[in-house]
């Protein structure tokens, strides 16, 4: 009989991991921090053309791009002279599954068919398990979903609840879990007795997934526009979104787009509190997940994190609980079109890169995903209310994570605020150290490094030498 | 007592990891609680609410607990109305 206890499964967790994903992770390792990335995708993954074929197969992919020309000229009335940038929204809702999570999810599935697996195991309490679940069910094959539901009280998120409803709905066994990151010990536990396959998010798999999202997005915008899109804001939390998007983007040759991130601000938070955990409005999306994931990416259920953010971004931009809540609204009032909060994460951001980008300029908002009961704006914030926070209409710029939710009065009050990228890069490498002593980085270490942070060797050596 | 009849849609209730088995660093909050699984299933026996039984899953698998809830539901909804949402986007 194996011991089940935390310690001896997290003891067993590369045996674990390597039998659940196939991959040999040792091959592509060079040292506590380097890995060959560009081998990993390039061997592991699949070509784009297989990508798009498989996606086709199971109702994935070719979703619609929209002028928001209502919203594009609302900010316009306050933007200043000649600016307020198209905003462009890509509908990713319309995928099976209801988000752009299906084009990671396809990829997964694809593979454990093909390799054999009798199943899926994801841990997610975002639209990934239903994209899983959704997948599984095209493909015949079972699905499990791991979930971090509810608090002490029993009480649960209303957005993870309608996600544990959408996996039973399409056929899922769903583990439901109390607070605290023991969830990647259900994961491997579970992994381990069912010798199913890891759907993680972030395998080679799961990131190829969402580069034809990036290629969609570049060839909509050129065939309607004539041009390439000046900017793309990725909504960003473990960095697959946002890296597989932009890889997307360069594969098709739009490499001027500035890669914008946005997440929502939840700083003050803590993601292992019983007692915060329902005092967010924002199961995914946010800083919680943005900032730790940028700064060091391998922490996560596979020996090296195929989302690496920082590679691949320009800028980063925060933006408040109201802020989001408003847009959303808005969203449905000038477009006719009601959709969840991660997608409404970059529309807000979206609206103030706009007002300072000239009009001639393009600005799209590359996903959208479906809303509902418990997902909706209104259960958020009426739940909220339930918890003790504050709701009322004011300057956002007065919200505070957990205690206040301030939905502005007007469209120009969203602002956001912009992310200093040196300080992330720094962070990175601080944690890098701790990895593997900055003593000990050798020329590949460094090379690899720099890669990550999208700096060259010399910004590294500069850097390195204050940590 | 009421005995639920094998067969019926259920819920139970398992803990995982008790307090003192979980992992290093959690919060004081999250450390005194004990981490607990809710899983929905077929009873595969007839018992009453509170014993310990065993279900089988959507996809076939059996789990073992303790019966909290029969035909479980979900009952999430639009919540009630935040007036504080309606200002928005309302044209004159």
């Amino acid at each position: 009989m194996k011991d089940m206890s935390y310690q001896a499964v997290m003891g067993r967790r590369n045996e674990i991991m390597k039998a659940s994903l196939g991959i040999d992770f040792t091959d592509f390792i060079q040292s506590p921090i380097a890995f060959d990335y560009e081998r990993m995708m390039r061997e592991t993954g699949y070509a784009l053309e297989d990508i798009v074929r498989i996606q086709a197969e199971t109702k994935v992919g070719n979703t619609p791009l929209f002028e928001l020309t209502n919203l594009t000229e609302a900010v316009r009335a306050f933007a200043g002279p000649g600016k307020g940038a198209r905003i462009l929204v890509k509908d990713e809702a319309a995928n099976a599954g209801g988000s752009f999570k299906a084009r990671r999810a396809a990829i997964s599935a694809f593979e454990a068919k093909k390799r054999g697996y009798k199943g899926l195991v994801a841990a997610t309490s975002g639209n990934y398990g239903a994209a899983v679940a959704s997948q599984a069910a095209m493909r015949g094959l079972k699905c499990i979903i791991v979930q971090e539901v509810f608090d002490s009280r029993g009480v649960g998120q209303p957005e993870i609840l309608e996600k544990s409803r959408a996996c039973e709905a399409y056929g899922a066994e769903v583990q439901r879990l109390s607070v605290g990151p023991e969830l990647f010990f259900q994961l491997l536990l579970t992994l381990e007795t069912t010798g199913f396959f890891n759907a993680s998010l972030y395998t080679p798999f799961g990131i190829k997934g969402v580069e034809t999202l990036g290629v969609e997005v570049a060839e909509q915008v050129r065939a309607r526009y004539g041009k390439d899109p000046d900017a793309v804001v990725i909504t960003h939390a473990g960095g697959g979104n946002l890296t597989g998007t932009a890889r997307g983007l360069i594969a098709a040759g739009s490499t001027g787009t500035r890669v914008v991130a946005c997440s929502v601000d939840l700083g003050g938070l803590h993601m292992a509190s019983d007692t915060d955990f329902n005092r967010k409005s924002f199961t995914t999306g946010h800083t919680g997940f943005g900032v730790p994931f940028a700064t060091w990416p391998d922490r996560v259920d596979v020996p090296r994190n195929a989302a690496r953010s920082l590679r691949y971004m320009d800028e980063y931009q925060l933006v408040t609980q109201g802020e989001v809540f408003y847009v959303t609204e808005l969203l449905a009032k000038l477009e006719g079109l009601e959709r969840g909060p991660a997608g409404n994460t970059s529309l807000t951001a979206a609206v103030t890169l706009a007002r300072t980008m000239d009009r001639d300029q393009i600005v799209v908002v590359q996903e959208t995903e479906y809303t509902g009961a418990g997902k909706h704006h209104n259960r958020q914030l009426s739940f909220a209310r339930e918890n003790g926070i504050e709701v009322r209409v004011g300057d956002p710029r007065e919200n505070v994570p957990g205690k206040a939710i301030v939905i502005p009065e007007r469209l120009d009050q969203v602002q956001g605020s912009v992310q200093d990228m040196e300080k992330l890069r720094m962070s990175y490498l601080r944690n890098a150290a701790k990895a593997h002593p900055a003593a000990l980085w050798t020329g590949a270490d460094r090379a690899f490094l720099a890669a990550d942070l999208k700096k060259d060797i010399d910004w590294v050596a500069t850097a390195a030498a204050t940590l | 007592m009421n005995v639920i009849p094998k067969g019926t849609w259920v819920e139970i209730e398992r803990v995982l990891l008790q307090p003192e088995d979980r992992a290093p660093h959690l919060p004081e909050e999250t450390r005194i609680c004990p981490y607990v699984l809710r899983i929905s299933g077929f009873l595969q026996e007839d018992a009453e609410l509170g014993a310990q039984v065993t279900v089988r899953s959507l996809i076939g698998h059996t789990h073992q607990g303790v019966l909290k809830v029969v035909n479980p539901s979900y009952s999430h909804s639009f919540g009630a109305t935040v007036p504080e949402l309606l200002h928005i986007g309302v044209r004159p």
